[in-house]
């Protein structure tokens, strides 16, 4: 059949599969916390905030970095906490 | 099959034609679907919810003929009857259209539920057109529905919103919420399906969109220029001539009313796709 050989040649595109595979994605993770999870985040900050608060007295709003990473197995929490250089080497 | 469809006592059946996204199709199928229901003999109406954004009327070609409306009869200024439509094709089928003016706060749980009990006490089948979005028209059209057709094409963004649809389908309805009730009969609707796109890899497949939304498939309807053609003149695509989407959508509508039938994807008969598919198949 080379008249129709045409429509067997490679395929170029397999952008449906990145689809379906962003959508799994993003879906598992709509489902598993509904919308309510970026509202969390900020509290998480805030609490976190407020304990280091308890033993490092001068942290501020912004040493405290909190980010959401989401993949497809697992998804991960980063807490990056920045203190201020001249309480870097006293111990807690 | 007309008389033999018919029973004595109305079914009652409220269907919410549903997809969260917008210009995926839902109207065209609500009037596809509420229209071959009446051709299979059942007594059908089918309800505009897009309150200000009037379109099933046009769609079912009945626009010159709206007097009153769904909201006048929710608030009392018209009897149900003199809102509803007779179809002037199939005698079973009747449209109620919705207000083109007022606000969707003009929807209230009470007067929907009052009118769909009038209804149900007559019909077999209450088809309603829910509105795009998750806001009080969508809301007020699934909230009182038996079974669900959720229209989706196979596109990441439509197929998000059908999900999000979903979980307010099986969380935020009257049978969700009344203990013991068995849930929402939910069902997907893949419209706009481009076999040849799926082919090239270009779109999602219906195995994938099945998959990821984890419901049951009500039927496929093939891009087809039928829709846009049927549209144009204001005929239900099954009253109109036959092409692919109106195969597709009788296919469909049986399994709705619980008849068995072998799901078939066709494309529209152009001669390139006819021939991509002998090729194919050889």
């Amino acid at each position: 059949m080379n008249l129709f050989s045409f429509v067997r040649k490679p395929r170029p595109t397999q952008s449906a599969q990145t689809a379906k595979d962003r959508l799994q994605i993003l879906l598992a993770h709509e489902r598993s916390s509904g919308t309510a999870e970026a509202d969390y985040l900020p509290m998480l900050q805030r609490d976190i905030i407020a304990a280091i608060r308890k033993h490092v007295p001068i942290i501020g709003d912004k040493d405290v970095d909190v980010r959401m990473e989401r993949g497809d197995q697992m998804s991960s929490l980063e807490i990056n906490i920045e203190l201020p250089a001249g309480l870097s080497t006293k111990k807690g | 099959m007309t008389s033999e469809a018919k029973k004595d006592a109305p079914l009652g059946r409220v269907i919410v034609i549903t997809s969260g996204k917008g210009g995926v199709g839902k109207t065209t199928s609500s009037a596809a679907i509420s229209a071959g229901l009446a051709k299979q003999g059942f007594k059908t109406v089918v309800i505009d919810f897009d309150v200000g954004l009037r379109n099933l009327d046009m769609i079912m070609g009945c626009e010159r003929r709206v007097v009153f409306d769904f909201i006048n009869v929710i608030q009392g200024d018209a009897k149900l009857k003199q809102a509803l439509i007779k179809d002037k094709r199939l005698e079973t089928l009747f449209i109620l259209p919705t207000s083109q003016t007022r606000d969707k706060d003009a929807l209230t749980k009470e007067g929907v539920e009052q009118i769909l009990n009038e209804l149900k006490a007559e019909f077999d089948y209450i088809v309603c057109d829910s509105p795009a979005g998750i806001e009080r028209g969508a809301q007020m059209a699934m909230y009182y529905a038996d079974e669900a057709v959720v229209v989706t094409n196979p596109e990441v963004s439509s197929v998000r919103d059908s999900d999000r649809v979903l979980g307010l389908l099986s969380s935020q309805t009257k049978r969700a919420e009344t203990d013991g009730a068995e849930p929402i009969k939910a069902q997907v609707l893949l419209t706009r399906y481009d076999q040849a796109r799926v082919d090239s890899g270009e779109m999602m497949t219906v195995e994938d969109v099945l998959e990821i939304l984890a419901v049951p498939l009500l039927g496929v309807i093939p891009e087809s220029k039928a829709i846009l053609k049927a549209s144009n003149v204001g005929t239900p695509v099954v009253l109109d001539e036959p092409s692919a989407a109106s195969r597709a959508y009788e296919d469909a509508i049986s399994r709705l009313t619980g008849t068995q039938v072998e799901m078939r994807i066709q494309g529209e008969r152009r001669p390139g796709l006819f021939q991509r598919l002998f090729g194919r198949a050889t």
